[in-house]
C-alpha cells in the first residue's frame, strides 16, 4: 500500500494538467468531479497509506520512494524522491482531507462563474506543489514545491483578473513571498557547498556532525531557512501580503491562506529542527518573531471591518504562536496547532463565504447582523470554530493545542516568562476580535437580508469540519504519540510559580475576559467601541493597528517607490548615452574636418607646407 | 561528413528559396521547413547515437587542408556541447520559419535565403575547430542578419541595424586581432603557422594572455551581451522581424557564450581565472540591471529583450564561476533561455500582428479574449522568473550554486535579480493579458501553427525542468572532454 505514495501528488497533478488543456472543454459538473475527485481520491490513498504506515511501521518510522534522479552534476545529486515519516503524514492527511472538503464546496461556491474548470485546475495545482512540498526527500524538491504553491496563490488571488486591484493583491503576495524564498535559496546554497547535499535527513546529520551549537555557519543557515519561512507563513516583517490575499475567492482563503499553504513555513522549520535547535540564537528568533506576530497581527483583527481581513490577520495571529511553539523547541504543539487550526479556520473561512454569498457580496461585519435565525447551520458551525480559535476551555480542539503553546512558551527548555505572557495577551486579543466578529455577524439587528442559502455541498464542508473542531482536541495525546518519531519532545526545563494547570485556568479566565469585553462592546453597548475611538490617542492606536502597523506604506517609502523610480528614471539606458556620445563625436569630426575640402588649391598647398614643417620639425628635435 | 551537410543543406537551401521566391511566396517557406527540419532530424540521429560513442573526444569529424601555406585547415568538428547547440540552432530555425509564415510577405525568397545563411553562420559557429574558420563564420552570421533586420525590421530598423552592425564588427575586428596575435606568437614559440584550436590549446603566451584573452573576450561579450557591451540588443530585437527577434535572442547571444566556453577559458585558462573577478562582477551587475531596466519598458519586445541581458548574465556568471557545477549550469541556462525568450518573441510577434502594437499601454484584459495565448505567456514569464519544474531554473539554480563557492557576494546580488525578474515578468502579464480590457480587442486566439510551436517550447521546457539529466549528460562529457584537452582541467573541477 504505501508504494501508492507517489500517487498522491501524482493524481492532482494530472487532473489539473487535464484541466488546463481541456478544462474550456469540459461541462461544470466534469471538472467539478475531476477536479474534486482527483483531491478525494489521493485523500483515500494517504489514509491507505497511513493505515499501511501505522500498521506495518517501515524501518526508521520513515519510508522513502525514490522515483528518479533530478540533476547529477559535479557531486550534486538532487532526487525526485519522496520521504514519509509521522510529521510528512500528519500534514497529508490534514491537506488532502481538508483540501477534498474545501473542493466540494467550492464547486457549489464556484459555480456561476465563467472560470469555473480554472478554478479547478488551480486549486488541483496548488494541491499537487503542496503534496511535493510536504513529500520531497531534498530541499530542492521541497523548493519546488515551495515555488508552486506561491505561483498558484498568485493565480487563485488574481483569479478574477478583471479588476486591477485583484492583480496588484496577487502580484504583491507572489513578491514578498518571493523575497523570503530568495533568502531561502541563498540558505540552500550554504548548506550545499558546506555540508555537500540537500537531501534533508542527510543534511540533518552531516550538520549535527559537522557544526559545533551556535557556530556561524548553522546560524546563518538557520535564519536564511528562517527568512523563507517568514515570507510564506506571513510572520513580521513581511505578514503584508496575507490580508490582501483576500482578494481572491473565498475557498481560496480557506485552503491556501488560512488550511495549508501559509503553514508551509511551520513545516520547513519542523522539518529541519535539527538545524535550528543547532543555532539556539535562530531558534530565539523563531520565537520572538513568532510572539510579535501574534500579538501586532491580534491587535490588527481587532480593527478590521472586512470579514476575511479580519480571519486573514487572525491567521497570522494564529501561525504566529506555531512560530512561537517551534521557537521554543515544543515542535509536537507546533504541529498539534497546525492541525487543529486548518479544521477551525477553514471552517471560519467557508463560513464567511457563505455569509458574503448570502449578502450579496457584503464583507462589513458592520453591515452585517442578525445572521443566527437565517443562516443557523453556518451560525452554529462559525460558533463553534470561533469558540475553537478564541480557546473555549476544557471542550475545544483550539483550546487544548494553543494552551499546550501557551504552557511550553513558560515551560519548554528556551520557554521564557515573556514569551509566556506574549501567549496570554494573544489569547486575550484572539477571544476579543473573535466574538466581536461573531455578535455583530449573527446576533443584534439584521442587517442585509439574506438573498441566497448555502445547499448540501457548502454545509456539508462546514459540519464535518464543525465536528472536527471539537473532536480534534481529543486527539492530542495519540497525535504527540505519533510524531513522536520524527520530532522530538519538548524538554520541560523551568515550572516554578506557574504549573500546567494554572496555566491553563488563567489561559481560561483570560477567554472570559474576552468574551465578556466582546459582548459589552459588540452586542450590548454597541456605541461604547465607537467612545473608545472618539479620543485622539484611541483615535490614532486603530488607525495604525488598522494599516498593519503602517508596514505597508514603509516598505512603499522605502522599497517600492525607489526601485519604479530608479527604473523609470533610467528607461531609455543611461549605458547607451556614451555610444550615442561617440557617434556624435564621430558625426561631428566628420563634418569639421569635410570643412577641409574647400577645394582651393592654396589652402591645399598651405596644408602640404605646414605638414611638411611638422613632419620635419619632429625629425629634428627628436 | 555529415557535419559538412549540416551547413551545406542550409546554404544550398538558402539559394534554392531565394530562387524559389521568383514564382511562389509560399514555396521558401517550404522549402526552409524541409531544409532546416532536414538538419534537425540529423542532428537528433546523431544526439539519439551520441551515449555509443564512449569517450572519443569529438562524435565526429571533418578535416581537410584549406590554405596549406598559411595554416588554415576546414576542419569541423562535433560534441556533446556543439550537438546541443546545434539541436537549439535547428529547432529554433524552424520555429523562426513557422514565425515568419504569415509575418513575411514581401521578398520572401531573399528573406528565407537570409535566415538559412544566418543559421549556416551560427552551425558553423558552433562546429569549426580552426580559428580562422571560426572567424570567417563569425562574420557570416553578421551580414544576413544585418539584412534580416534592415529590410524586415520595424520602425527605426535601419538605426538598430547600423548600430547592430557596427557593435559586433568593432569587436569582431577585435577578436581578429586576438586571433592573428595567437597564430604568431604560436609561431615564434613553436615554429608552426597553424589556427587549428587543438595545437594553439596550450600556447604560452606570457604577458600577452591578458590582452590577447580580451581580444576575444570583447567580442563575445558584445554578443553575450554583457553589460555595458549590451545596448545594441534592446534597438536590435525590437526592431527585427519576428524571426530576427528569436535568432538574435535564441541563437546568436549563444554564440558568445559558447566562445566564452570554447575558446577564452581554456585557451587562455591563466587570463581567464586572473579576469573571472571583474567578469563575475559584470555578470551579476548585468543580472540586476537587465531586469531593472525590463520593468520600466512599455514596448513588450523591449521588455523581452532586456529580459534577455538578465539571463544571460547567468551564463557569463556559470562561465566565470570556473567549476563545473556552474559551467553546465550556463549550458542549461543557454538552451532553456533560447526556448523561453524565443517563444515569448514568437507571442509577441503574434500579438504584433493582430494588434499592430507592442505598446503594453494599449494592451490588456487580453485573457478573456485569447485565454491560450495568454496562458501561454503567462508560462514562458514564470519560465523567465525561474519557476522550479522548468527548465530555466535547472539552469539558474545550478549556475548560483556553482557561483555562490566562488564569490558569495556575487551570489547575493544575482539572488536580487532574480527577485527583479518576478517584478518584470508579473508586471508584463498584469499589464498585457490582465485587467479590463479597455481596448475593446477582439482577436484571434493562437491558430494551430502557432499552437503547435508553443506546445513545443512548452513541452520542452518541462522536459528539461524535470529530466536535466538527458541534456546535462551530453554537455558533460563534452565538458570533460574540454578539460582532458586544455590545462583548464584543474580549474574546471
Amino acid at each position: 500500500m504505501i508504494r501508492l505514495l507517489w500517487l498522491i501528488p501524482a493524481l492532482p497533478f494530472a487532473s489539473a494538467a487535464i484541466l488546463m488543456l481541456f478544462g474550456s472543454r469540459l461541462s461544470k459538473r466534469w471538472a467539478a468531479t475531476l477536479g474534486a475527485g482527483s483531491i478525494g481520491l489521493s485523500a483515500v490513498i494517504t489514509i491507505l497509506v497511513a493505515i499501511s504506515f501505522l500498521t506495518t511501521p517501515p524501518a526508521g518510522h520513515a519510508y522513502t520512494q525514490f522515483l528518479w534522479t533530478w540533476i547529477d552534476v559535479g557531486g550534486f545529486r538532487p532526487q525526485i524522491g519522496l520521504y514519509l515519516d509521522s510529521l510528512s503524514l500528519v500534514m497529508l492527511l490534514v491537506v488532502t482531507f481538508v483540501g477534498f472538503l474545501i473542493h466540494v464546496y467550492s464547486a457549489e461556491f464556484m459555480s456561476e462563474d465563467a472560470g469555473f474548470s480554472r478554478f479547478f485546475a488551480y486549486m488541483n495545482l496548488f494541491v499537487a506543489s503542496m503534496l511535493t512540498l510536504l513529500l520531497g526527500n531534498n530541499l530542492l524538491l521541497l523548493y519546488l514545491g515551495w515555488e508552486g504553491v506561491g505561483l498558484c496563490s498568485y493565480l487563485l488571488i488574481g483569479f478574477w483578473y478583471l479588476d486591477p486591484a485583484n492583480g496588484r493583491a496577487a502580484r504583491k503576495a507572489f513578491i514578498v513571498t518571493r523575497i523570503g524564498d530568495t533568502a531561502m535559496s541563498l540558505g540552500l546554497f550554504l548548506l550545499f557547498t558546506h555540508l555537500g547535499t540537500l537531501d534533508i535527513q542527510n543534511l540533518m546529520q552531516r550538520a549535527s556532525a559537522q557544526w559545533t551549537t551556535g557556530s556561524f555557519y548553522a546560524v546563518t543557515a538557520a535564519l536564511l531557512l528562517l527568512g523563507g519561512a517568514v515570507g510564506k507563513s506571513a510572520q513580521l516583517p513581511l505578514q503584508v501580503w496575507l490580508p490582501d490575499a483576500m482578494a481572491g475567492p473565498t475557498p481560496v482563503s480557506a485552503l491556501l491562506h488560512a488550511a495549508t499553504m501559509v503553514t508551509a513555513g511551520v513545516y520547513l522549520i519542523a522539518r529541519t529542527h535539527v538545524l535550528f535547535s543547532l543555532a539556539p540564537s535562530a531558534q530565539l528568533a523563531v520565537a520572538v518573531v513568532g510572539a510579535c506576530t501574534l500579538l501586532l497581527a491580534g491587535c490588527s483583527a481587532l480593527t478590521q471591518h472586512d470579514i476575511k481581513r479580519i480571519l486573514a490577520y487572525s491567521t497570522v495571529s494564529q501561525i504566529g504562536y506555531m512560530f512561537l511553539a517551534l521557537g521554543v523547541g515544543a515542535w509536537q504543539a507546533a504541529m498539534f496547532h497546525f492541525v487543529t487550526h486548518a479544521f477551525f479556520k477553514a471552517l471560519l473561512f467557508l463560513g464567511a463565504g457563505v455569509v458574503i454569498n448570502a449578502l450579496d457580496d457584503e464583507h462589513s461585519i458592520f453591515r452585517m447582523g442578525g445572521l443566527r435565525k437565517e443562516l443557523p447551520v453556518t451560525f452554529w458551525t462559525f460558533l463553534i470554530a470561533g469558540c475553537s480559535l478564541a480557546g473555549l476551555p476544557f471542550l475545544t480542539a483550539g483550546f487544548f493545542s494553543k494552551d499546550l503553546i501557551i504552557w511550553d512558551a513558560w515551560s519548554a527548555q528556551n520557554g521564557h516568562p515573556a514569551l509566556w505572557i506574549a501567549g496570554i495577551l494573544g489569547a486575550l486579543l484572539t477571544a476579543l476580535y473573535t466574538f466581536r466578529m461573531i455578535f455583530r455577524v449573527f446576533f443584534g439587528p439584521i442587517g442585509i437580508p439574506v438573498t441566497k442559502r448555502p445547499g448540501f455541498a457548502m454545509t456539508m464542508p462546514l459540519v464535518v469540519l464543525g465536528f472536527l473542531s471539537i473532536v480534534g482536541g481529543y486527539l492530542k495525546q495519540p497525535l504527540l504519540d505519533f510524531l513522536h518519531s520524527a520530532l522530538p519532545a519538548t524538554v520541560e526545563a523551568h515550572a516554578g510559580v506557574v504549573t500546567e494547570i494554572r496555566s491553563e485556568a488563567i489561559a481560561a479566565v483570560i477567554f472570559l475576559i474576552g468574551l465578556y469585553f466582546a459582548y459589552l462592546f459588540h452586542l450590548q453597548k454597541r456605541n461604547l467601541a465607537d467612545v473608545l475611538v472618539a479620543n485622539p490617542i484611541g483615535r490614532t492606536l486603530h488607525d495604525w493597528w488598522f494599516a498593519d502597523w503602517g508596514l505597508d506604506w514603509i516598505y512603499d517609502k522605502v522599497f517600492v517607490q525607489p526601485f519604479i523610480w530608479a527604473s523609470e528614471i533610467n528607461k531609455s539606458d543611461f549605458v547607451d548615452a556614451f555610444y550615442a556620445g561617440v557617434a556624435w563625436l564621430t558625426r561631428w569630426s566628420y563634418q569639421e574636418l569635410s570643412r577641409t575640402e574647400t577645394g582651393r588649391v592654396r589652402w591645399y598647398a598651405a596644408g602640404m607646407a605646414a605638414g611638411s614643417v611638422l613632419f620635419i620639425a619632429m625629425v629634428v628635435f627628436k | 561528413m555529415i557535419l559538412v551537410w549540416l551547413i551545406g543543406i542550409l546554404l544550398i537551401g538558402g539559394v534554392l528559396a531565394s530562387f524559389a521566391g521568383r514564382w511562389s511566396a509560399q514555396l521558401p517557406r517550404w522549402i526552409s521547413l524541409i531544409a532546416i527540419g532536414t538538419d534537425f532530424i540529423l542532428a537528433v540521429i546523431i544526439w539519439a547515437g551520441s551515449a555509443f560513442h564512449g569517450s572519443r573526444p569529438w562524435l565526429d569529424e571533418v578535416d581537410c587542408n584549406w590554405v596549406p601555406s598559411l595554416g588554415i585547415h576546414f576542419h569541423l568538428a562535433l560534441d556533446g556541447l556543439s550537438l546541443l547547440m546545434l539541436i537549439l540552432t535547428f529547432l529554433l530555425g524552424i520555429m523562426s520559419v513557422l514565425a515568419s509564415w504569415t509575418e513575411i510577405r514581401e521578398k520572401v525568397g531573399f528573406f528565407h535565403f537570409n535566415l538559412m545563411w544566418v543559421l549556416s553562420g551560427i552551425a558553423g559557429v558552433f562546429l569549426a575547430m580552426d580559428l580562422f574558420l571560426f572567424y570567417f563564420a563569425w562574420e557570416l552570421m553578421l551580414v544576413p542578419m544585418y539584412f534580416l533586420i534592415v529590410i524586415w525590421g520595424h520602425e527605426r530598423r535601419v538605426y538598430a541595424a547600423v548600430k547592430f552592425f557596427l557593435f559586433t564588427q568593432c569587436s569582431g575586428l577585435l577578436m581578429l586581432i586576438a586571433i592573428l596575435a595567437l597564430y604568431f606568437i604560436h609561431h615564434r614559440t613553436t615554429g608552426v603557422y597553424t589556427f587549428e584550436y587543438s595545437e594553439l590549446l596550450g600556447t604560452k603566451l606570457g604577458g600577452a594572455e591578458l590582452w590577447v584573452m580580451l581580444g576575444f573576450f570583447v567580442a563575445f561579450a558584445v554578443k553575450l551581451p554583457a553589460v555595458p557591451l549590451h545596448t545594441w540588443l534592446p534597438d536590435a530585437h525590437t526592431e527585427a522581424p519576428t524571426a530576427g527577434s528569436i535568432i538574435l535572442a535564441g541563437l546568436l547571444l549563444k554564440t558568445g557564450a559558447y566562445g566564452l566556453i570554447r575558446f577564452v577559458v581554456p585557451l587562455f585558462p591563466d587570463a581567464a581565472r586572473e579576469f573571472a573577478p571583474i567578469a563575475l562582477g559584470l555578470a551579476a551587475i548585468g543580472i540586476v540591471y537587465g531586469a531593472v531596466m525590463a520593468y520600466s519598458q512599455t514596448d513588450l519586445k523591449r521588455l523581452v529583450a532586456y529580459t534577455s541581458v538578465s539571463h544571460l548574465g547567468f551564463v557569463l556568471l556559470g562561465i566565470f564561476s570556473l567549476n563545473q557545477l556552474a559551467l553546465q549550469g550556463a549550458v542549461m541556462t543557454m538552451i532553456c533561455h533560447g526556448l523561453s525568450t524565443g517563444a515569448l518573441f514568437v507571442l509577441v510577434g503574434g500579438l504584433q500582428e493582430r494588434l499592430h502594437t507592442r505598446d503594453l499601454g494599449q494592451m490588456g484584459g487580453l485573457w478573456a479574449v485569447v485565454p491560450r495565448l495568454s496562458g501561454a505567456a503567462l508560462f514562458f514569464g514564470l519560465a523567465s522568473l525561474g519557476l522550479p519544474g522548468l527548465g530555466d531554473f535547472v539552469g539558474e539554480f545550478l549556475v548560483m550554486l556553482g557561483s555562490y563557492r566562488v564569490s558569495i557576494a556575487a551570489t547575493v546580488v544575482t539572488c536580487l535579480g532574480v527577485l527583479a525578474s518576478t517584478f518584470y515578468a508579473l508586471r508584463m502579464v498584469q499589464r498585457a493579458f490582465q485587467g479590463p480590457n479597455a481596448h475593446a480587442w477582439k482577436i484571434p486566439d493562437l491558430n494551430p501553427r502557432e499552437a503547435f510551436m508553443m506546445i513545443v517550447m512548452i513541452v520542452g521546457l518541462l522536459w528539461l525542468g524535470f529530466f536535466p539529466q538527458t541534456v546535462l549528460n551530453t554537455s558533460a562529457q563534452a565538458l570533460n572532454n574540454l578539460q582532458v584537452q586544455s590545462p583548464v582541467a584543474a580549474l574546471w573541477r
